[in-house]
């Protein structure tokens, strides 16, 4: 308990020290963060090492239960991934303060932020769990409210954040507190010990409730409407730990209920990888049709959630028939669970790098960046690169475990659950297409090619506490990508809690071996052999130029015969996703608007055109508006009801109680 | 990693990179016949190609690093897939980390790397190519992937050399109703990753409708050969590993010189007579509209969807 607890404690001064001067507040704040990161990575790398879970009980900080501490080789995990991110987000943050996020609330709320992140994994009962949960919730609450004086944008994300995440908040407390009920005490060992005699009705109902309070945290469709909006508002460090963190816990939570309450029918696995193929699809169209970086990479987290939730329900499913691929299937979706949290906060904390340098979050306002911002640029690459799940990387590495997983598992698959596999391999398979249109999209109209704006043009290269953020998280990357075998270590250690069968993946330094199921990658050799064979070709491009010229000549590109002379002649985000844009037209269902004023004197002069297109979320306007309006239009009724008169308060009152009495009796 | 596999790899990578351009002359002086036309000679693509090595290299004035290593990029992907896949025989380098999915991941480095080449040179033709020929990529994908799945059915395995393997000692696989429908999915594939027709017109030059000229329209000299020679050898690494699942018949069961000469004579004629096949069927194929191509993707993908069913029923 010592170091934990010593942890929290530093967490709390670090929230109170953010009343220290502003000149020095951050650096304050964030020194003590770093240490509270660092005790949190050694606890998690001490449990990892050994496999034995770290337990421990006080009952001096809550009333009547007490703190219970249970950080298993799974919780570990996620406190490790967190710690490494938070990292990152904390160092970036000394650069990023001069930009946003230096006020004495936002700076508190990160601390706790932070550390709520770190000990919500190592809950080992009900209450300290949802306290923990709470906290979280809370802190990133005031985070995501940032700027609530400047823009509406975001007091509306905080109001739509606020309210999804108190509604999981709510179905998660339900759901563990109708499990506590039926438990000798509330820790989470104990309620797995009793959950098995539930009968299966009662188990369903509960799953349902916990995996939608889950889900909700985690992003999936429909439930994801908070995200673009959160994690667009939050400053950059507070976005890196939204997604690179916070969802993760949504998973967390998820991978929790089956230790709770047992694998389960399959049918809730189907009805989570439903969810999940939604969520993996939607996410990545819209990722590949937003303009503004943020929300993009904000609806890549969505995505990624829903591949999260498909190998989750591939594991799920597979439990029965097929151990291994089952165990695989999870270990798979952790990696994956990790590599998203490197990558994303990468992006994120590269995001705001460009922020800082440009205020500017509009794809089709910057450009050129590669030049002007090369170290962030390179950052951002590697993390887009590595989304888009190409080799090297470890995005392809957990996206290549979770395709085996799914190819093993269909081995002795009955029909539903091939069809299902059938479905997570398709909907695999385009949302990687449509996740390298969004990122290639990203980079190539953001950082490449030629400055959009004034702002773009003048960029300059970041501090070099937010060159290193960010590039921490990519070099990492590359490290679990190309040589898997520590990371995989850890996440078959964190797997094992949930899915003791051996999946007999085995990783070398060089890449991953499946054992008896047959299958190797070694993305190691891959990234060697095209290594070298550029440098080869490139050799033999010097060497086989004019040497009287053998500079490179530049030149202005192909403009049609004319003369390329404006930078906005290029593609833009907008154009670039056009085409897909109309090939999912029914799914987007883009509004256009196209104004033609003409000329007094004639029709035939047309004095002005006015076009405009918006593509906002379908699922919002589709489903959340109108239920909105149907709540605002009932609230409205209500007024009738409740119009002050005491009279008909006390009215109410007598007829209230005679119908009890009536039903009583 | 043995002596005499890496004498596989070399003698596959000096296949495809001679017979990579060579593939691209032959398939254009079969269109000129079927034309009416005499057409350039089959060793064409080389001579540009040493003709464009010893030209001067040009980029776009605010160009950065990723113009000038794309074609770099593009080359040693191929590069690498060449040597590693099983071509000319079952015993590659590396033979049992060999994946399909890596293979097809490899390969879109390369053109992941040329589409944002494309943007950088900051022109609306670099900006059209990428964004369509990525839309065309993301919706490939799809068929491609449940196609790789029906054909790891027989052996719940992606290795590409087991999989072929089992084609070379169960000929029974080969006929099975789930290969046949995906290798026709992978037809659908093929012809879209490598721009041909009817998805893209690799002979036209005229802007509106082009894909893949449009993104490379600002390389020139020693990178335009690059560009060329890294997509022909990604043509014929397509195809020949299209013609070893079909039929793997002469490919070299171990790495003896008699078993290498004849997988690189087998694997030479097969690619050739598919080559010419291709060739034909352009020739008498429109380019569909741009628009239109979602659908023949569909039905690709659903071609691979019913080889997974199939395969799945049949077991």
């Amino acid at each position: 308990m010592s170091p934990l607890s010593l942890l929290a404690g530093l967490g709390v001064l670090a929230a109170l020290a953010a009343l220290a001067p502003r000149s020095r507040r951050v650096q304050l704040v964030a020194a003590i963060l770093v240490a509270v990161e660092a005790i949190g990575a050694v606890v998690s790398i001490r449990v990892l090492a050994t496999d034995h879970a770290l337990m421990g009980r006080t009952t001096s900080l809550l009333p009547i239960t007490g703190v219970r501490i249970d950080l298993t080789p799974l919780g570990a995990l996620f406190t490790l991934t967190t710690a490494f991110v938070a990292l990152a987000a904390t160092i970036h943050w000394l650069g990023y303060r001069r930009h946003a996020m230096s006020s004495v609330s936002a700076t508190s709320a990160f601390a706790l932020f932070v550390t709520s992140l770190l000990l919500v994994p190592a809950a080992g009962d009900i209450v300290t769990f949802l306290v923990l949960w709470e906290v979280m919730a809370l802190s990133s609450l005031v985070l995501v409210a940032h700027d609530h004086a400047s823009r509406d944008e975001a007091r509306q994300a905080a109001w739509w954040y606020g309210a999804m995440t108190q509604g999981g908040a709510a179905l998660i407390t339900l759901g563990l507190v109708v499990l506590g009920a039926h438990a000798k005490d509330p820790s989470f060992s104990s309620i797995a010990a009793s959950a098995r005699h539930l009968p299966g009705a009662a188990r369903a109902a509960i799953f349902l409730a916990l995996f939608v309070g889950f889900a909700a945290k985690a992003g999936l469709v429909p439930a994801h409407v908070w995200l673009p909006r959160a994690h667009a508002e939050a400053p950059a460090p507070a976005s890196a730990l939204l997604s690179g963190a916070m969802v993760n816990l949504g998973i967390y939570g998820i991978v929790l209920t089956r230790t709770l309450l047992g694998v389960g029918p399959a049918w809730w696995w189907l009805v989570a990888g439903f969810f999940g193929v939604i969520s993996a699809l939607y996410g990545s169209l819209y990722a590949a049709t937003s303009t503004d970086l943020k929300r993009l990479l904000a609806y890549s987290t969505s995505d990624n959630m829903g591949l999260v939730v498909i190998g989750l329900s591939a594991s799920g499913l597979f439990y029965a028939s097929h151990p291994a691929a089952s165990s695989l299937a999870l270990v798979a979706t952790l990696f994956l669970v990790t590599a998203h949290a490197l990558y994303k906060s990468t992006l994120f904390l590269g995001a705001g790098s460009v922020q800082y340098a440009t205020h500017e979050r509009n794809l089709d306002q910057l450009g050129g960046l590669a030049r002007t911002m090369p170290a962030t640029s390179v950052a951002v690459v590697i993390g887009a690169l590595a989304v888009a799940a190409l080799p090297p990387l470890n995005g392809f590495s957990a996206e290549w475990l979770v395709v085996q997983s799914l190819v093993h598992g269909l081995a002795s698959a009955d029909p539903v659950t091939t069809v299902a596999t059938t479905v997570f391999v398709a909907a695999l398979a385009l949302t990687g297409g449509l996740t390298i249109v969004a990122f290639v999209k990203a980079v190539g109209i953001g950082f490449f090619g030629r400055a959009r704006s004034e702002q773009a043009e003048h960029a300059r290269e970041v501090p070099v506490s937010m060159r290193v953020g960010p590039g921490i998280t990519a070099s990492a990357c590359v490290v679990v990508g190309v040589a898997p075998g520590l990371a995989l270590t850890a996440i078959t250690r964190a797997s094992a809690v949930v899915a003791p069968h051996p999946s007999g993946l085995t990783a070398t330094l060089a890449g991953f071996h499946l054992g008896a199921l047959r299958g190797a990658v070694d993305p190691l050799a891959l990234a060697l052999g095209a290594v070298a064979a550029t440098l080869l070709v490139a050799a033999l491009r010097r060497s086989r130029g004019p040497r009287t010229a053998a500079k490179l000549r530049s030149f202005e590109p192909w403009g049609s015969g004319r003369t390329v002379t404006s930078a906005r002649m290029q593609y833009t985000a907008t154009s670039f996703a056009e085409p897909l844009q109309r090939v999912f037209d029914d799914v987007l269902a883009p509004q256009h608007d196209l104004d033609v004023s003409h000329a007094v004197e004639s029709r035939y002069y047309v004095e002005r055109v006015a076009y405009a297109s918006a593509n906002d979320d379908v699922v919002e306007r589709r489903l959340y508006r109108p239920v909105l309006a149907l709540a605002r239009w009932w609230g409205l009724r209500a007024r009738g009801i409740a119009n002050g008169s005491v009279h008909r308060y006390l009215a109410y009152g007598f007829v209230v109680l005679v119908v009890a009495l009536v039903v009583v009796s | 990693m043995s002596l005499a596999t890496v004498v596989v790899g070399l003698v596959q990578l000096a296949l495809v990179v001679v017979g990579g351009p060579l593939l691209l002359g032959l398939m254009r002086r079969v269109r000129s016949r079927l034309e009416g036309r005499d057409g350039p000679a089959i060793a064409q693509p080389w001579r540009d190609i040493a003709k464009l090595a010893h030209k001067q290299r040009t980029r776009p004035t605010e160009s950065s690093w990723i113009f000038a290593a794309a074609p770099l990029v593009l080359v040693a992907t191929a590069a690498t897939v060449a040597a590693l896949g099983p071509l000319i025989s079952l015993t590659p380098p590396l033979a049992a980390s060999t994946d399909f999915i890596a293979v097809i991941f490899v390969l879109l480095v390369g053109s992941v790397a040329l589409a944002l080449a494309a943007l950088d040179t900051g022109t609306a033709f670099g900006g059209m190519g990428a964004s369509r020929a990525l839309t065309i990529g993301a919706l490939v994908e799809p068929a491609l992937l449940v196609a790789v799945l029906a054909l790891s059915l027989p052996l719940h395995s992606t290795n590409l050399v087991a999989i072929v393997a089992d084609g070379l000692r169960h000929a029974s696989v080969l006929v099975g109703p789930s290969h046949l429908l995906a290798l026709a999915s992978f037809i659908v594939v093929i012809l879209a990753e490598s721009g041909r027709l009817p998805v893209d017109n690799p002979s036209t030059h005229l802007e509106l409708t082009m894909i893949y000229e449009a993104l490379i329209l600002e390389y020139s000299g020693p990178d335009l050969a690059l560009v060329t020679l890294g997509e022909s050898m990604r043509l014929a690494i397509w195809l020949g590993l299209f013609v070893n699942l079909v039929a793997p018949a002469g490919i070299a069961a171990n790495a003896t010189a008699a078993g290498l000469v004849l997988g690189v004579v087998a694997v030479t004629l097969k690619v050739a007579v598919v080559g010419v096949v291709v060739a034909f069927f352009e020739v008498t194929t429109a380019k569909l509209r741009l628009f239109r191509l979602p659908e023949l993707l569909a039905g690709g993908f659903i071609l691979a969807l019913l080889g997974v069913v199939t395969g799945a029923v049949m077991r």
